[in-house]
């Protein structure tokens, strides 16, 4: 597929002498959800200001659309919108004059139904007239949105859109990202929540301190790292996992009333009919099942925190 | 070039002026009629005439002057600072325009305002005393490049200021004192030899006295000095500027 973004062994190093970004590369398909997962100082944000103009690489190089961001700012930048972190808005301003203000900004001419449209999709149009400081926390959101969609980019950057907002309005927020992906846009966003990339992104970015862990495929990544694990509560306790048992990759609670047993959700035989069979052998009752997978925080974590013992050894 | 941007960023910041137009405009009036009052009448009744031209009639350009520039310079400083502030600046820094684009729009949009004010106090001054402009054009011509080169000087300020008092600090300390010290409301010939000789260094001097040449074809000092002290002046405010553009400073991380 077609990359929007390509970035070629971006860096930035801050006039203090910082790193935070240390040769990032990454190429964005078209029309694809990325979300870019990662700590505080990650450097994702960072990366979101190098593309989009508000900070100038020290090192590598980043096209959008074909289009250098440094030598061809404009042909670059009049394909993203950005929604920053900060709901930076004019607090006295009205809606309407500050979606306007964002289209003209990137040269389009004045087309009073096409911000109408937009307003109308984000639920925005009877605030239209509204003062900015009249709005809830998640209307300012919308707003931020709105502008950032006012001249119809084809790439959208999404910095942490649902931090600090309540679940109803996230799910509204996964909509609107869902209903701008089914119209073509391709989506990038940084999230602290993990749930948030599982949800809805198609492919997942990590970030630490200034490099690129890995990207894959959401699903992939789940069945790459996501080990499960069956938990099997007894009807009476026992003191260690039965002889009879022991060809299984099974351990026993300290509390001695449950098994569990890991396994490989993408491997061709996951064992479990066998287990169950050869435990109704050995005369173990059991009093329920569950099953768990990793989630992908747990598999955040163990990717950050692998890159950090393997960078301290 | 981006006409649409530089129309979008000057109508915006027009739109903040005429939002609070009352202000803007019954401001000027008010201070403008009290320096009548206190320059003109109590003042006035006892210098007269200053070189062939009354007192009252010869402080107008000084007056219209002290408020261009301290508007020109608080409007565009403001005008830039705000967004870096609120941190709307990330608006500007993601569009596809150029700094020089960012430049016209604020700086065009706060010597209008300016402009208006200047035009304002010039109404507000017939009112009380007979004025005659001897040199229209060139009255006219010193009014907007002072507007403009006040403004970029405003701009600069707001783009270098970290905080509100850095904002203020510039126009309270530095610009204030050398306008009231220009000749707003006596000519330098006024002063003792050495002060005389002093207030030449003063670069404000060389603004009032052209345009108090446009008027009543009085002057401190030759027209053309003035016009080419004015030249100096907005050729250092680009120079500054450029520099800026070039190297991101304060903008751009």
């Amino acid at each position: 597929m077609q990359a929007m973004v390509e970035i070629a062994d971006a860096r930035k190093t801050y006039a203090g002498g910082f790193e935070a970004l240390k040769g990032v590369s990454l190429d964005i398909r078209k029309g694809e959800i990325l979300a870019l997962l990662g700590p505080n100082g990650a450097g994702k944000t960072t990366l979101i200001s190098c593309i989009c103009g508000l900070a100038v690489p020290t090192g590598g190089a980043i096209r959008v659309g074909g289009h250098d961001v440094v030598d061809e700012y404009r042909r670059a930048r009049n394909l993203i919108g950005l929604v920053p972190q900060e709901v930076n808005l004019e607090p006295f301003e009205r809606v309407w004059n500050t979606v306007r203000f964002t289209r003209g900004l990137f040269g389009r001419p004045r087309d009073d139904a096409r911000l109408e449209d937009i307003l109308r999709r984000l639920s925005l149009w009877d605030k239209r007239d509204a003062k900015i400081n009249e709005l809830s926390g998640g209307m300012k959101r919308r707003v931020l949105i709105a502008k950032a969609l006012s001249h119809d980019p084809e790439v959208l950057f999404l910095d942490e859109p649902t931090a600090g907002v309540d679940v109803e309005l996230r799910r509204d927020m996964w909509e609107i990202v869902a209903g701008l992906k089914a119209q073509g846009t391709t989506i990038i966003l940084t999230t602290h929540y993990i749930e948030e990339a599982e949800a809805i992104a198609d492919r997942i970015g990590v970030i630490a301190r200034g490099e690129l862990l890995l990207v894959e495929e959401t699903a992939a990544l789940m069945a790459r790292m996501g080990r499960k694990e069956l938990r099997i509560e007894l009807s009476s306790r026992l003191d260690a996992v039965p002889a009879a048992l022991s060809g299984f990759d099974l351990a026993l609670e300290e509390d001695g009333w449950t098994l569990v047993y890991a396994y490989d959700r993408s491997a061709e035989r996951t064992g479990i009919a066998r287990l169950m069979s050869a435990m109704g052998d050995a005369g173990i009752v059991l009093r329920d099942l569950r099953t768990h997978q990793s989630s992908l925080e747990e598999i955040f974590v163990d990717l950050v925190h692998g890159e950090r013992s393997e960078g301290a050894a | 070039m981006n006409w649409t941007a530089i129309a979008a960023i000057y109508r915006f910041e027009m739109a903040r002026f005429f939002r609070t137009l009352l202000q803007s405009f019954v401001s000027p009036v008010i201070s403008t009629s009290l320096y009548f009052v206190v320059f003109g009448a109590a003042i006035g009744s006892r210098i007269e005439e200053v070189e062939g031209v009354s007192y009252g009639a010869f402080i107008v350009p000084g007056l219209i002057m002290l408020s261009v520039i301290t508007q020109a310079i608080s409007n565009a400083s403001f005008g830039i600072y705000f967004p870096k502030f609120i941190g709307t600046i990330y608006e500007l820094l993601s569009a596809p325009i150029s700094f020089l684009e960012i430049v016209i729009g604020y700086v065009g949009a706060a010597a209008t305002k300016s402009l208006f004010i200047g035009v304002v106090i010039l109404g507000t001054a017939a009112l009380f005393v007979d004025l005659s402009i001897a040199h229209p054009f060139a009255m006219l011509a010193f009014l907007v490049l002072t507007c403009l080169s006040f403004a970029l000087l405003g701009f600069i300020i707001g783009i270098w200021a970290s905080n509100f008092e850095q904002l203020q600090l510039v126009p309270l300390l530095i610009v204030t004192p050398l306008i009231f010290l220009g000749g707003s409301f006596y000519s330098i010939s006024m002063l003792p030899p050495v002060w005389q000789t002093i207030a030449l260094a003063n670069p404000v001097v060389y603004l009032i006295s052209g345009f108090r040449w446009s008027f009543y074809g009085l002057a401190d000092v030759p027209v053309a000095v003035s016009l080419f002290a004015i030249a100096v002046f907005t050729a250092i405010c680009l120079g500054v500027i450029w520099w800026i553009f070039r190297t991101g400073w304060r903008i751009r991380n």
